[in-house]
């Protein structure tokens, strides 16, 4: 009691000293706070994005042949077929869920408005393939029995009603697309992450309209079990040849077809964001060395400053280690305090951030964000506070304990 | 009070050594008021920092109070200084950031006295000092003389044994160094065994005895009175 009496009077009078110790602790814990908020944020935010898309979703093209084989001159243009599609059900064992995919640019007319979109003709795996959505009250996807029927339905991308239909609901509407009208049986809300929105129609019914040859030019399909880019490219090697049986083309002919793998894609982004964190934490890392280093460059001038009073209270009898051990106090006293204030302040801002995040993000949903709950664990937040208190009160005990080494006359003569 | 046996202190800096007390024999009893002079260099602020266990000694023996005074822990040196030494500066020494009645105090809180007793204790010798009105003031607002009183004030506060005075008026005027003898020979007059080390031969005519130093060793000794 009486020491924490003496260390005040001493705090109170020395309160420049005191504020600006304090202050270059609140700072380095705000700042910490803050990037480790940043780096949180940024990778929360393209995690995020991916796991709102299917990340097992391999797709593939035919293309045209740039090589010869087996006597077939190159420049061949390749198409599938059921031949091909029901060959990825039987060879493949990863790939569980498969459409045919036909795509075909076409006018939608709805009244007055008519506006270009990509028609896709597909089968009812399309829906969990892409991971549409199509919520309560927006109506469904295509079903079976629209396929066995060819029934001229529709299912639009909700950014075709919004400029088609003027935000009035499309469901149960006839749309013209090309010349043919088909009824708008569902809406999906699940954005895209590119290109404008797409119109989804029976398979079979796009075969009917658009290919009467009954081929395609794109198979999609969603796959289990591909943990890894190995696994991936494996996979893809797989599908590869097993197409360029099919259809007869050199495996090794990278334009005879093209694969889009999803998996792929999401485990060499994770990869890059697995950096991210490292870069993140190394510059946690040298913000709290920072932090260190000015807590204890403050302490050390603020100790220095005093050996003359260390001296002049050691010749009134003051033991030195009294002298260190008010020091000590007074440093995590100090450092606490102040590093709680920053730890504060430092929350605070990534939570209010947080907050408006939230708020915009309320309005948009399915919305993309680069940036999403850039919030810091509560054990980070800890860790990193001791860590700087414990800094500080080293830095303040070294000096210190110098200081206190010196003559009491030799003290006393600095000024 | 005082007991030196042929003390010896060598000084050793890098390249040279300086030995700076060649075998100094003193005795001061109880009561006295002794005055230290010599050339600068001679050894006599050596000397009074021996006495005021400030410094260490190399050889012979020192007895303060009877109690042998010889490598001791900076714990011990620490609590022998707070119980028997009081401390008179010529550059006063007070901690600018505490006002003349915390300064006076702080001897006490070293001996664990509680904080409104000990300024009690301290605003009597304020006054004693006749500066009672000055308690609160911090050294800054102080004169020399001022602030020399305070110190006095504060060495005397746990009633030492003896009071060790380095040229205590040397950055004082002619009036306020009269004023501040007139306090240290009252002290003295109620007992206290007081030392001084000055050059000023008029502050050392104070004295009763006058010591003269000259290259590490004990020129004479002047009796007055």
């Amino acid at each position: 009691m009486n020491t924490l009496q003496e260390i005040f009077a001493g705090l109170k009078h020395n309160k420049l000293r005191t504020i600006l110790t304090g202050l270059s602790v609140s700072w380095g814990i705000f700042i910490l706070i803050v990037l480790l908020g940043a780096g949180n944020g940024l990778r929360n935010g393209v995690t995020s994005n991916f796991s709102s898309r299917a990340t097992n979703t391999v797709q593939t093209g035919a293309g045209e042949t740039s090589m010869p084989f087996q006597g077939l001159k190159s420049g061949r243009t390749l198409q599938y077929s059921e031949k091909e599609l029901a060959s990825v059900n039987a060879n493949l064992k990863e790939a569980y869920s498969e459409t045919g995919i036909i795509e075909k640019n076409a006018t939608i007319t709805y009244q007055s408005e008519y506006v270009a979109y990509q028609v896709v003709g597909c089968n009812p795996n399309y829906e969990s393939i892409f991971n549409l959505k199509l919520e309560q009250g927006n109506g469904r996807f295509l079903n079976r029995l629209d396929l066995e029927a060819n029934k001229k339905v529709v299912v639009i991308d909700k950014k075709i009603q919004d400029v088609v239909f003027k935000g009035k609901t499309a469901l149960g509407e006839y749309v013209k697309i090309g010349s043919i009208m088909f009824q708008v049986i569902g809406v999906n809300t699940k954005k895209n992450r590119w290109g404008d929105g797409k119109a989804y129609i029976p398979f079979s019914t796009a075969q009917l309209i658009y290919n009467p040859d009954r081929k395609f030019r794109s198979i999609a399909m969603s796959v289990k079990g591909l943990e890894t880019t190995a696994l991936n490219e494996e996979f893809n090697d797989k599908l590869t040849h097993n197409m360029a049986q099919s259809l007869r083309f050199d495996p090794k002919d990278t334009q005879a077809m093209w694969i889009w793998n999803s998996q792929r894609e999401y485990i060499e982004t994770m990869k890059i964001f697995g950096g991210i964190t490292i870069f993140v934490s190394i510059i946690g890392i040298f913000t709290l060395i920072a932090g260190i280093v000015g807590v204890s460059n403050i302490m050390l001038v603020s100790v220095k400053e005093r050996t003359r009073e260390f001296g002049i209270r050691k010749a009134l009898g003051a033991p030195p280690a009294h002298i260190l051990r008010s020091i000590i106090i007074e440093s995590i006293l100090i450092t606490s305090i102040f590093g709680y204030v920053g730890m504060m302040l430092g929350v605070g801002l990534t939570e209010l951030v947080n907050y408006f995040l939230m708020q915009s993000a309320a309005g948009n949903p399915d919305g993309m964000s680069v940036f999403k709950d850039p919030t810091v664990s509560l054990n980070y937040v800890l860790i990193s506070t001791t860590i700087l208190i414990v800094a500080g009160v080293i830095a303040g005990y070294l000096p210190a304990r110098r200081a206190v080494r010196i003559k009491p006359i030799e003290a006393m003569r600095e000024e | 009070m005082i007991n030196l046996t042929n003390i010896n202190k060598t000084y050793f800096s890098e390249s040279n050594s300086l030995h700076v007390l060649k075998g100094i024999d003193l005795h001061i009893a109880s009561g006295e008021y002794v005055s230290i002079m010599g050339a600068s260099g001679s050894g006599k602020s050596t000397l009074l920092n021996i006495l005021g266990i400030l410094d260490n000694y190399d050889s012979g023996e020192y007895l303060l109070n009877n109690k042998l005074i010889k490598n001791l822990s900076e714990k011990r040196a620490a609590a022998y200084r707070n119980e028997m030494i009081g401390f008179v500066f010529q550059s006063f020494n007070l901690i600018n950031f505490k006002n003349a009645l915390e300064n006076v105090a702080l001897p006490l809180y070293y001996k664990n006295v509680n904080r409104k007793r000990r300024n009690m204790i301290a605003m009597e010798y304020l006054d004693m000092m006749g500066l009672r009105d000055w308690a609160t003031h911090m050294p800054s607002e102080m004169s020399g003389g001022q602030k020399q009183r305070v110190a006095i004030a504060r060495a005397i506060i746990s009633q030492p044994k003896i009071l060790l005075a380095d040229e205590p008026t040397g950055a004082l005027d002619s009036h306020t160094t009269v004023e501040v003898m007139k306090v240290l020979r009252e002290l003295n007059a109620n007992g206290l065994t007081t030392i001084l080390v000055t050059h000023e031969r008029s502050v050392a005519d104070e004295t009763h005895k006058i010591i003269h130093i000259k290259d590490g060793m004990i020129e004479n000794i002047e009796q007055k009175k």
